[in-house]
């Protein structure tokens, strides 16, 4: 991909996209960052690597995961649906394209410990899961108020014999717990990696993990082919927190501008209710976790608590990639409150026998703030299923 | 007028003390009394932390302070007011250390340009790209007289050790453990080995230990290797503890330097 277009919405050899992304870590980070840089293109491109990776998306995660014709909720919203049901990846989300990913390249690299962070606890399973396929030691750090709402994550990280350490600093949600996991790489620099579980994080994070996520649109691509005729469809449409499942599913469309791309940030009670989590909407450029990005943040460069009742979504920015196709205008930024998300979950369950991640419960949400034809074809990346927000919905009730 | 870390390094290489703290800790304006307090002990610098909400290099004292700091409403504009009233009556070297996103909403030509006037001396911005000072910013440290301090950590390579001594001016902050800040009680034996590589490394600028100086005996050690030392997270405890600075601050300093 050497021709400019091609590379417009990709990173450059410094690690910025447009203005955003970079480096911005403090020393003790930088060898452990500078490994990762030097080393992870020439190991994911290595046959033997795609090789491992791609059989174990196959034969543990359950890959290809399918596109399904949802036909009742077409009707409802006049366009040809697809979901694209990465709730039925093993341990439940998208997120364990990535570990699986990274703990293969945290094992070439001889690292022996893993790290992470979670916020709805997904990737913190999905962390502790290749871990115990690999063998290796883990540790996750989750805010001690997502600890508490979405307490099965907790105990099923805990069979699968990872250490879930409780962060207690700010808002005790996922900023704090990724400030806790960054602590414990910088004291743990050279047998440990940290698995980051979205595109954030310093450069190379944000590239890495988008790769290994862009296996959603890879799928895509094929699947509506066969479907359809078609690999393009007109609209695809998916959650952001970090933004890992969007950048999956945005992937292989971001060169095709015929393709209409959208993002759901959670507003939580509303964009502008003071609890909200829509970076887009209420960020500016600023640097958290290492990079340039869209930030929700005072006046005076504090970093603002983010609310979202979604776990997965509740958190103060959004991945550099993100950010700079939202400048760009490529990706549309729309956003969807608690309500709309929890009654667009109950809806999904209603009509197509799927409850979904109150994550992608906001994807979902977005469909009514659009106007389609009726030959539309939209594709809702569904990123995770519900059973870890049982709890949020029996509390939510209205069902 | 030269810069005071200039001046100081020039005529005093070895034994510095530098002892950081947070502005607006414990008490919005204790800033004050208590860069007045360490010049009346005999420390050579004084550096104060922009409080930051998410200070990820920081351990649990340090990062309760800077949540503290904010509680009380400090900003970084109040900050710079501060040391303006410190330097009617402080005349030792002061260097601001923050982390980088306040600065960059602050805007970083604004910045270096009040924080100069307020009569500061120097920066530490531990994450600022090394290539995005030299890039972007050097010439405008150059034009207001402000020192810029870059972290090295044990982990740092050699040859990134001269690239980094080569932008530097000043001093080095030379990070005495692979860790976020935090008090200890000695050092381990690969930590010596380390002051030892960086005692051999011929760097051009010196070097200050930092990072889990607490006591005597981890300054003299330090000091063994280095230009000297700093000192925080003990320093920020103790104003954290004390009801009389004007007592415990120079006892504090006078139980490190001897
Ligand atoms: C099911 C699900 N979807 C989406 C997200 C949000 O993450 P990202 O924006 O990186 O896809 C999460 C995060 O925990 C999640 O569990």
């Amino acid at each position: 991909m050497s021709n400019k277009q091609n590379t417009r919405f990709h990173v450059n050899e410094q690690g910025y996209y447009g203005q955003f992304g970079g480096a911005y870590i403090p020393e003790m980070l930088y060898p452990n960052v500078e490994e990762l840089r030097e080393n992870y293109l020439k190991i994911i491109q290595q046959p033997d690597f795609k090789e491992e990776f791609d059989h174990l998306l196959k034969t543990y995660v359950g890959r290809p995961t399918p596109l399904y014709h949802a036909k009742r909720l077409s009707e409802k919203f006049n366009a040809t649906v697809y979901l694209k049901r990465e709730d039925l990846c093993h341990t439940g989300a998208h997120k364990i394209n990535n570990t699986i990913g990274q703990i293969l390249l945290a094992k070439r690299l001889g690292k022996e410990k893993i790290v992470a962070e979670t916020g709805a606890g997904q990737h913190g399973v999905a962390t502790a899961t290749v871990c115990a396929l690999m063998g290796m030691e883990c540790i996750v750090y989750m805010g001690k108020i997502d600890m508490e709402r979405q307490r099965p994550n907790v105990e099923r990280m805990r069979i699968l014999g990872t250490k879930v350490v409780p962060a207690l600093s700010g808002s005790m949600t996922l900023k704090d717990a990724t400030n806790e996991a960054m602590r414990h790489w910088i004291n743990n620099p050279t047998d440990t990696h940290y698995i980051i579980g979205s595109v954030v994080g310093p450069h190379p994070y944000p590239d890495m993990v988008a790769r290994f996520q862009s296996v959603i649109s890879e799928e895509m691509k094929i699947q509506l082919t066969e479907e359809t005729g078609n690999p393009f469809p007109d609209y695809v449409f998916a959650c952001v927190g970090g933004g890992s499942n969007a950048a999956g599913a945005f992937y292989h469309y971001l060169h095709d501008e015929n393709v209409n791309l959208v993002a759901v940030e959670a507003a939580g009670k509303g964009v502008d209710s003071g609890e909200s989590a829509a970076t887009t909407a209420l960020g500016k450029p600023g640097v958290l976790h290492g990079s340039k990005t869209l930030l929700m943040q005072t006046q005076d460069g504090q970093v603002v608590e983010p609310y979202s009742i979604s776990a997965g979504l509740d958190y103060p920015g959004i991945g550099p990639i993100h950010a700079h196709l939202f400048d760009t205008g490529r990706v549309k930024f729309v956003s969807a409150t608690d309500d709309e998300a929890m009654n667009a979950g109950i809806q999904l369950g209603r009509l197509e026998g799927i409850i979904p991640a109150i994550e992608s419960a906001h994807a979902l949400a977005a469909l009514s703030q659009f106007e389609f034809d009726q030959d539309d074809i939209v594709v809702v990346n569904l990123s995770g299923r519900g059973d870890k927000d049982l709890e949020t919905y029996i509390r939510w009730g209205k069902y | 007028m030269k810069n005071r870390i200039t001046a100081l390094f020039q005529k005093q290489n070895k034994n510095i003390l530098s002892v950081f703290y947070t502005g607006g800790f414990p008490r919005l304006n204790d800033t004050i009394i208590i860069a007045q307090q360490l010049q009346k002990s005999g420390v050579e610098i004084i550096e104060i932390g922009i409080p930051f909400s998410d200070p990820v290099a920081d351990g649990p004292t340090i990062q309760d302070s800077n949540k503290v700091a904010l509680d009380n409403g400090m900003t970084l504009p109040l900050l710079i007011s501060q040391i303006k009233e410190i330097r009617k009556t402080v005349t030792l070297p002061i260097i601001l250390m923050g982390y980088f996103n306040p600065v960059m909403q602050y805007g970083v030509e604004r910045f270096v340009k009040d924080a100069s006037a307020a009569g500061v001396d120097g920066l530490i911005l531990p994450d600022m790209p090394l290539h995005e000072f030299t890039e972007k910013y050097k010439d405008l440290f150059d034009q207001y007289n402000l020192s810029n301090t870059f972290l090295i950590a044990p982990t740092t390579s050699a040859e990134r050790i001269q690239q980094i001594d080569h932008a530097s001016e000043g001093f080095i902050y030379a990070v005495a453990a692979s860790s976020t800040t935090g008090a200890r009680s000695d050092f381990a034996p690969e930590q010596i080995t380390y002051f030892e590589k960086l005692q051999n490394s011929k760097l051009k600028n010196p070097f200050l230990i930092g990072f889990g100086i607490s006591n005597r005996a981890t300054f003299s050690k330090a000091a063994e290797y280095g230009a000297g030392a700093i000192v925080g997270s003990a320093f920020v405890q103790l104003l954290k503890t004390s009801s009389d600075f004007e007592k415990d601050i120079p006892s504090f300093v006078k139980n490190i330097k001897g």
